[in-house]
């Protein structure tokens, strides 16, 4: 058994081209991670550029009309770049810069992750090359556009499913080709070991001023966190800092699609089974031949197979709680918080909106919940038009 | 003598490779048997995986191909069964590791043994993770073949000292397909493998044309060939067994 485990998932299981490759990157961080002079840029970044700490903002009026829990929005979408994704881009681009990388690499789903990179590599002075499914490319064509802005160069995957996995998959091929001065700026809590590590570690800011938050402002933890799941990297930063409060319940949100009993979804934990991809050992929706199961979101960024491998274990402990939310649900909560709060959020994060919708009316007045607004939803107004059966063409 | 070392016995080693499936399981059966003779000494098949991350464009298609056709796992263990009915060749499957884990270790490699398959090829099962697997291939007599790339450095002899079957020596960075330089210095990475271990080195990634399989049977023990074949299944579809022939009888020949 190698390191890099979380209980059975995890692991690096990668071509042997690589091997060196991660191995370096895991001494580095290893060396990084307690760096003071390295911890002090970050935070800097993090506080001066990208805009945190990010607010833990109580809903009163959403509170009132669920009539259940308070309810706390943590901001994440209020960050430099729009997303959560800015957190862990900055850590990775400044690792990427001390290990004398000068070029990143770094797949997208909706855009959100490569244009959280190609800021973070125009800001660092890095070459900055993404890989986005060709069919995202189309249903983000902004985001593509966002990109090129900031000097990146967008490659359009027309591999497989040309989604998300696919982009991954590009990646991971281009990587195997050119690792001398090309760092894998993975975005979210998958791939081989220590990505899985590395993107937690710079997501759990999430959780960290969440927990001081509430502290704060209730003088007690919340009943709950709530987070939409794809492969995980919000919901990790946000459940992290929680993991010891065992009385603080970690609810993740898959993407239900059309619906669990349908084939149009990608709800990996209701639906997947153990398997090996991606450089991981997690969970996977897959068929009876272990090939990888093409999936549907209505949500670009969650318009993924699998999971990470972290989550995978805290769903094997029980520690954290995974539910599915359809279409129809995040679309519905989308409207929802944008006319309850004046708060346009990301399709994903309306994941989690949709199930707080459903949980906090069950809990008492004197409890709070967390959901963690991962994103602005300004990317997700054309589609959700469409959706809806209105036509905005100018 | 296992058939893996019985391929690499006489005389430098030719090994081709199908796709399982492409474009019929009928067809691949007819070009592994054109293979065997025209001189192959050892036939890989590729049991198709949904997403092929160490394959270049020319196996990803063959892979897409072979799926739409219905190619599924136990269809490439038929393949095999059916093969070795017909011919004593080492068989080694190439697979990525999630339809092994997904069929379980223990029924794959029992399916290995029963159907005639020698040792398997995984591209995403590095060195470190090959104990979940190994002493079960071990257990049914299958070979795990372990890969050693041009980056592997001083993992060489690591890897090299535990391999078993033959050794896949990666030409080059990147994924598979035809290139027309290979700049790798293999000879040193032979040097280094010939130091811990006497199990056979073939060199594969890239390789196409006769003079550069010649060049390397200098020092390698064997030159394997994918893309080069798989663009001739690509191209001539189910009339591809006479190219395959010619194709591998010339390679043969300049491997000899």
């Amino acid at each position: 058994m190698t390191h890099g485990r979380f209980g059975d998932f995890g692991g690096q299981y990668i071509p042997e081209t690589l091997m060196n490759e991660i191995h370096r990157l895991e001494a580095e961080y290893e060396r990084y991670k307690n760096d003071e002079s390295f911890n002090n840029e970050l935070s800097d970044l993090l506080k001066n550029y990208a805009n945190r700490p990010s607010l833990l903002y109580r809903a009163d009026k959403m509170t009132r009309d669920l009539g259940g829990a308070k309810v706390y929005l943590k901001r994440e979408d209020l960050n430099h770049t729009g997303s959560h994704k800015i957190n862990n881009v900055l850590g990775q681009a400044l690792l990427a810069k001390r290990i004398g990388k000068t070029r990143v690499i770094a797949e997208t789903g909706a855009g959100q992750h490569g244009v959280a990179a190609a800021t973070a590599a125009a800001l660092l002075g890095l070459d900055c090359e993404i890989f986005m499914g060709k069919e995202d490319t189309e249903r983000q064509a902004l985001n593509v556009y966002r990109m090129e802005l900031l000097g990146a160069k967008v490659n359009a995957v027309t591999s497989g499913t040309q989604t998300l996995k696919d982009a991954v998959n590009e990646a991971m091929r281009e990587w195997v080709s050119r690792t001398h001065d090309t760092h894998y700026m993975l975005g979210s809590v998958m791939g081989p070991h220590p990505f899985p590590m590395i993107v937690r570690d710079f997501q759990a800011v999430i959780s960290k001023e969440a927990r001081e938050q509430i502290l704060e402002a209730e003088g007690k933890l919340p009943a709950a966190v709530i987070a939409c799941v794809g492969g995980g990297s919000n919901a990790i930063g946000m459940f992290y800092n929680f993991i010891n409060d065992k009385d603080v319940r970690l609810i993740g949100c898959e993407a239900a699609g059309h619906g669990v009993d349908t084939d149009k979804h990608a709800a990996t934990i209701a639906k997947g089974q153990p398997g090996v991809f991606h450089g991981m050992k997690s969970i996977f929706c897959q068929d009876e031949n272990g090939q990888i199961a093409p999936v549907y979101s209505i949500s670009a960024g969650l318009d993924y197979p699998g999971i990470g491998p972290e989550h995978a274990h805290l769903h094997d402990t029980g520690r954290a709680e995974y539910v599915p939310v359809t279409d129809d649900e995040a679309v519905a909560a989308f409207e929802y918080l944008a006319r309850t709060e004046g708060i346009i959020c990301a399709i994903e994060s309306a994941h989690a909106v949709a199930y707080a919708r459903k949980l906090v009316p069950t809990l008492p007045t004197d409890s709070s919940v967390i959901i963690c607004l991962s994103g602005r939803g300004d990317k997700d107004v054309a589609a959700i038009a469409k959706y809806k059966g209105v036509n905005i063409n100018e | 003598m296992s058939r893996i070392a019985s391929a690499f016995n006489h005389s430098k080693a030719f090994i081709g490779f199908v796709t399982g499936g492409d474009p019929t399981l009928d067809k691949s059966e007819e070009f592994i048997l054109e293979m065997v003779r025209a001189g192959a000494d050892l036939v890989e098949i590729g049991i198709p995986f949904s997403d092929p991350i160490a394959e270049g464009v020319t196996i990803q298609a063959a892979n897409i191909r072979a799926l739409a056709n219905g190619a599924t796992v136990d269809g490439c263990f038929e393949l095999a069964r059916r093969v070795r009915a017909k011919t004593d060749v080492p068989l080694v499957f190439l697979t990525y590791l999630n339809p092994v884990f997904h069929r379980g270790y223990e029924k794959f490699f029992a399916d290995c043994s029963e159907s005639g398959v020698d040792g398997v090829i995984v591209p995403d099962l590095p060195y470190e993770e090959q104990g979940e697997a190994k002493p079960i291939a071990a257990k049914y007599g299958v070979d795990l073949i372990s890969l050693i790339a041009p980056t592997s450095e001083a993992r060489i002899a690591e890897i090299a000292k535990n391999a078993t079957g033959f050794i896949y020596v990666v030409s080059s960075m990147g994924v598979t397909g035809v290139r027309s330089e290979i700049t790798t210095d293999l000879k040193s990475i032979i040097a280094q493998i010939r130091k811990v271990t006497t199990v056979p080195a073939a060199i594969g990634f890239g390789i196409s044309t006769s003079g550069q399989a010649h060049a390397m049977s200098t020092y390698a023990d064997g030159v394997i060939v994918g893309s080069a074949i798989v663009k001739l299944c690509e191209k001539y579809g189910g009339n591809a067994g006479a190219h395959i022939y010619e194709y591998v009888k010339e390679m043969k020949g300049a491997v000899g």
